[in-house]
């Protein structure tokens, strides 16, 4: 059947707590408000005020005490209104969450998940669209997710929640409203493994999020040009499936790495480096990433669309490593 | 605007004791003498590169987690601060893997991971010591209305310094907590100082007036009377878990020592730490207990027993392993 990514999050969140009492949702306007994308509409009524539990605007409290009913028996799924906002939640999330299992260790398990949403696309400014996931990637003891597709979205929401270690869930919010299929009864889906979007021989594109759909643009072009493109969407980018990449890598010769997120030390400049390390008798090219510019993310739509990372500068960016 | 009436250390307690409080003071004394006598021992083992890192002592501050503690149960759920080893130790973590986590060992209840600042034992309900200030407010509220769902009538107590009180986390939490009336009892320890700075140079509110507008019950206990503190402390967790509301406990206390060990404590004027002897929690209740009657040979059998239980403890931190870097390396994440 076909769903809304928006939707399929709204039903991994309903059928996980339907399959387990302890799992609670923690959020800003989740409740009687249902989100502000809508996600969560519906549970306030089937699940009640002690579940489904609406927050003052308290950022840093809300992860807080979140992190806090998992230390204290409960599952909780807390949702950060815009992915901007995570920095008021920094401490709970690096210094807290984080660490707790390992710090204290391995006396604690940490079933907590953050879902936020990342990205640009609605003109929403420099403080409601940013793409912070490297950060989180960068903390050990955080896992991240991004997922494209609402089936993925299901499978990965509904894993996280029953991870025993804290899980940044990154929802790209343009992407809510799409539509795609997914199973009459979904499964779980792994962690930290690739989906392959498009099977190619020519250049391996990795890339995650909504910019999955730019590389599959990217990639009908390029193949009515004769060149075949691979395209993986890592779906998780901590910990991110290395294999699958490298075998794709061991195919094609050619990568490029593809995202919305800043360029500049971010998710690709990861992949670069450990790929130009485990797959430099396999590169015929240099590795090139397709990331936002150095600057934060403009207003105007007049400039808002020359800051996204498109199709047209991924398919330049495969034009330079077939020279 | 009114300041915490500190003065209120001076009062002079009365002689003579019921039998009942007699009791209560010398097994409050006891418990304050033994988290004093572990943390002479925890700077003694630093001064002689036995503990590394940073330690942070507690040294004056004993009677409020052992008056505060004396009320809980296993299953209620503590937050402690860097400043924490009295906490911790009052609320039952065991004193040998105590001992081996400051020094480092794989023994440590920690397994050597988490140090002073960071200590926890999950079995007794610890959410952990917190290196950053204010760190443990939100867990322990958090904690809170975990426990208010389980509905045992179990209650989650914060502790916190004075320092706190200017950082967002505890404002955001008490808010939190009145306004789904969470059962946490939130405990500051006023000692008059944020790390190397006067408080009055810090923060210019009340915490008993932020209390009341948050519309939260609000007592104050003198911390150099533990028996003050105790029966402060009594009411307030009696009241949470009946009625589910938090609370606050503001205790003045003195930091005898300094914000770390191995601070020389220079801002400190030396006429108030030559005064601080006047001002100890375990001295005082010594003095009350000697003046009610308990004989030198009691109170000296009783020290007898905690030295030999912290020698003991040395011994199997001494004795212990150190941890190894591959077993470290692969408990990043739970499995």
């Amino acid at each position: 059947m076909e769903i809304r990514f928006g939707q399929a999050i709204g039903k991994a969140l309903g059928d996980a707590m339907r399959a387990d009492e302890r799992v609670l949702l923690f959020g800003e306007d989740i409740g009687e408000a249902g989100g502000p994308f809508g996600v969560t509409r519906g549970l306030l009524k089937e699940f009640g005020g002690a579940r489904v539990r609406d927050f003052p605007i308290s950022e840093a409290a809300l992860v807080g005490t979140a992190l806090g009913a998992a230390l204290s028996g409960y599952k909780p799924v807390a949702e950060i209104m815009f992915m901007d906002f995570c920095t008021l939640a920094m401490d709970a999330l690096v210094n807290q969450a984080a660490k707790t299992h390992f710090m204290f260790g391995g006396q604690n398990q940490v079933p907590l998940v953050v879902r936020t949403p990342h990205g640009g696309g609605l003109n929403a400014g420099p403080q409601h669209s940013q793409c912070l996931e490297a950060w989180f990637a960068h903390v050990p003891g955080l896992i991240v997710v991004c997922p494209s597709t609402p089936a993925d979205a299901y499978g990965l929401l509904r894993t996280a929640i029953d991870t025993p270690n804290p899980v940044i869930f990154v929802e790209n919010k343009t992407l809510y409203a799409k539509k795609g299929e997914i199973a009459e009864n979904p499964e779980p889906i792994p962690l930290g493994q690739a989906r392959l979007v498009r099977a190619g021989t020519d250049v391996t594109v990795v890339t995650y999020g909504a910019a999955v759909f730019q590389a599959e643009i990217a990639a009908a072009e390029a193949a009515a040009e004769g060149v075949e493109l691979e395209v993986i969407d890592l779906r998780s980018l901590q910990p991110w499936d290395e294999t699958s990449v490298l075998n794709s890598l061991t195919k094609t010769h050619r990568l490029v790495v593809f995202h919305e997120a800043v360029e500049a030390f971010g998710v690709g400049a990861e992949i670069a480096a450990r790929m130009a390390d485990v797959g430099f008798d396999e590169l015929d090219a240099p590795i090139v990433r397709v990331g936002a510019p150095f600057m934060p993310i403009p207003y105007s739509p007049a400039l808002e669309k020359d800051y996204l990372p498109n199709a047209e500068q991924l398919l330049q960016a495969v034009r330079r490593v077939l020279l | 605007m009114a300041k915490p009436d500190r003065s209120a250390k001076s009062t002079a307690a009365p002689a003579s004791l019921e039998p009942g409080e007699r009791d209560l003071l010398l097994e409050c004394f006891r418990n304050m003498l033994r988290i004093r006598k572990v943390e002479e021992q925890l700077s003694k083992l630093f001064a002689d590169g036995e503990i590394p890192g940073f330690i942070h002592l507690s040294i004056g501050q004993e009677s409020v987690p052992v008056g505060v503690s004396r009320h809980l149960r296993t299953t209620d759920t503590v937050a402690v601060t860097h400043r924490g080893h009295g906490q911790a130790l009052a609320k039952g973590i065991p004193l040998q893997t105590f001992f081996a986590e400051m020094m480092g060992k794989d023994t440590g209840i920690c397994r050597g991971r988490a140090g002073s600042m960071h200590i926890a034992d999950a079995s007794i309900g610890m959410l952990g010591a917190n290196g950053i200030v204010g760190g443990g407010i939100s867990l322990a509220t958090g904690s809170a209305l975990a426990l208010k769902l389980k509905g045992h009538g179990d209650v989650a107590v914060v502790y916190f310094g004075d320092g706190a009180l200017a950082e967002g986390i505890f404002h955001e939490c008490i808010n939190l907590a009145a306004l789904w009336s969470l059962p946490c009892l939130f405990v500051c320890e006023n000692n008059g100082w944020g790390e190397f700075s006067k408080t009055e140079r810090q923060f210019c509110g009340q915490l008993s007036q932020l209390a009341a507008a948050f519309g939260v019950d609000y007592r104050h206990a003198n911390g150099l009377d533990v028996l003050d503190v105790t029966h402060t402390a009594e009411k307030l967790v009696a009241s949470i878990r009946d009625t589910s509301k938090p609370a606050v406990l503001e205790c003045n206390v003195e930091r005898f020592h300094g914000h770390f060990e191995g601070d020389p404590q220079k801002y400190r004027n030396p006429d108030e730490l030559a005064a601080l002897a006047a001002k100890d929690p375990v001295l005082h209740a010594r003095e009350r207990l000697a003046r009610a009657g308990v004989s030198s040979a009691e109170l000296g059998a009783i020290e007898t027993a905690i030295d030999t239980e912290i020698e003991h403890a040395v011994d199997f931190g001494r004795r212990a392993a150190s941890p190894t870097f591959e077993t470290a390396r692969a408990a990043v994440y739970a499995s």
